[in-house]
């Protein structure tokens, strides 16, 4: 059942409502950071807008972080998001985040947070139904670490043998459109090169402590146990910078006031959560225009 | 040149070679990974679909295709002539590429010619053609039932099924998308 424009906009505006209420009533400090900056987090695939001599933000997580090194221990950030050429059925250039971050957790905290926050949002709903299939939110979530999901859908293993084209191309066709529609999913433990911003597995340093949460076979959020280590920070960055060179891609500035900071910060989890899409599995929009005020 | 972030639907692209139009496009973008476009592409020449994922780096040539509306002329030794009414310009179509339209083509009918390479590969006529029946059975008087059908040959020597009510010297209307009987001309 396809809801009115008006009726989308009021659970919109609903869920933004039980998110922000979710973090308050939980001592979290809601911040909002520049949404015009100087230096874009560098990763390979994520282009960001110019906007005169600043981008717009993809992400606010490299301000977020600079506000953990400066003592903040739980924190969240509700706003707008760009990112330069993204637009489809789940993609729109412009869209809303969810960030939060804590200290002195790693992604498995973030994960509980998780948890609560879709049942909090959810409210005396304990299941959704999203094209079709009832989805149960709040029983068990299904945990699958990339490696076992590559070995079973898609027959090799990306952290044993890096291969990022190949392991994009079987994500999309193959790992993906396997996994199950009935619970959300967890994915977790990406090889290494596939997670900038996190830490590796300390008792498995080929993969990252890296999750992805899929409902109903949308990608809804992504987590980190962060990485607090600026030299390896800024390793992965020159690696990012010199692959989008070779792509003929804008290298954008270092954050230097980023680096700088970054060994002050305590180790952390954050996470990053498409609201739109969180808003499509709620109105059971196929189109993430139907869940937008205006569509870019 | 196309970039894949170019594609979209009903965008004609060259691929391997061969030329194919997007008919279903979606954006997709897992995680932190690269921009990929999930199609499904018809062959332009044979009309077969596939599926196919596109990446970010994927470039794609625009095949050399031209449409032009033109008129019959002739025919000359199994060739077809169709000329430009605004310059008389002549083109000259193999009959395969007309297939079993050419028995309803007409003289001065226009038609739609698309030209891959600069040469023909596609012959599109008016959707409705209408044509005098010249063989067929006698058709039962009072019997207008439109779902028992009898074959009959039209002027130019294309055979079609025809309802039982047709007469010869009927005009009738044929659809040439589907190439079959569409319905009866009233006698002026």
């Amino acid at each position: 059942m396809t809801l009115s424009p008006k009726a989308a906009l009021e659970l919109r505006s609903r869920l933004l409502h039980a998110t922000r209420s979710f973090f308050h009533e939980r001592g979290f400090t809601e911040v909002d950071t520049p949404v015009r900056i100087q230096a874009p987090a560098q990763e390979t695939h994520i282009n960001a807008e110019p906007s005169g001599d600043r981008w717009l933000r993809a992400s606010p997580e490299l301000q977020m972080k600079r506000l953990l090194a400066a003592g903040h221990e739980k924190i969240f950030q509700l706003g707008p998001c760009f990112r330069r050429g993204e637009r489809g059925d789940r993609h729109n250039p412009e869209y809303t985040m969810l960030e939060w971050y804590r200290a002195r957790a790693d992604y498995e905290d973030i994960l509980e947070d998780t948890r609560e926050l879709l049942a909090h949002v959810a409210g005396e709903q304990t299941s959704i139904v999203y094209r079709h299939q009832r989805i149960d939110l709040t029983g068990r979530w299904e945990r699958i670490s990339v490696r076992d999901a590559f070995l079973r859908w898609a027959g090799w293993d990306p952290v044993a043998m890096w291969d990022e084209d190949r392991f994009n191309v079987d994500l999309v066709e193959k790992v993906e459109p396997a996994m199950t529609r009935t619970v959300p999913v967890v994915l977790a433990d990406y090889p290494a090169p596939a997670a900038s911003l996190a830490r590796r597995k300390p008792e498995d340093p080929l993969v990252a402590e890296r999750w992805e949460l899929y409902i109903g076979g949308l990608e809804i959020a992504n987590a980190y146990s962060e990485l607090t280590d600026p030299v390896e920070q800024r390793r992965r960055f020159e690696i990012a910078a010199d692959e989008r060179r070779a792509m003929g891609k804008e290298v954008y500035p270092f954050d230097e006031a980023f680096f700088a900071e970054l060994s002050a910060m305590p180790p952390s989890g954050g996470i990053a959560l498409g609201v739109d899409r969180l808003v499509m599995l709620f109105a059971d929009a196929s189109d993430i225009g139907e869940v937008l005020a205006f569509r870019d | 040149m196309y970039s894949a972030s170019d594609l979209r639907k009903g965008l004609k692209i060259l691929w391997e070679g061969q030329p194919y139009e997007i008919v279903e496009f979606q954006f997709v973008k897992p995680g932190k990974g690269a921009a990929m476009y999930k199609c499904r592409v018809r062959h332009i020449l044979q009309g077969n679909t596939i599926e196919k994922t596109f990446r970010e780096v994927d470039s794609f040539a625009k095949p050399d295709l031209e449409g032009r509306e033109l008129q019959f002329s002739y025919e000359d030794g199994g060739q077809f002539v169709f000329s430009d009414p605004d310059t008389y310009e002549e083109f000259r179509v193999d009959g395969d590429v007309l297939g079993r339209n050419r028995l309803l083509l007409a003289d001065t009918m226009t038609v739609d010619v698309l030209f891959y390479n600069g040469k023909a590969v596609e012959v599109t006529l008016p959707i409705f053609v209408e044509k005098v029946i010249v063989e067929t059975e006698p058709g039962f008087k009072g019997n207008t039932a439109t779902n028992t059908y009898k074959p009959a040959k039209v002027e130019g020597g294309y055979e079609i099924q025809v309802p039982l009510f047709i007469n010869e010297g009927d005009n009738v209307r044929i659809d040439t998308r589907t190439g079959e009987y569409a319905d009866r001309v009233a006698k002026k």
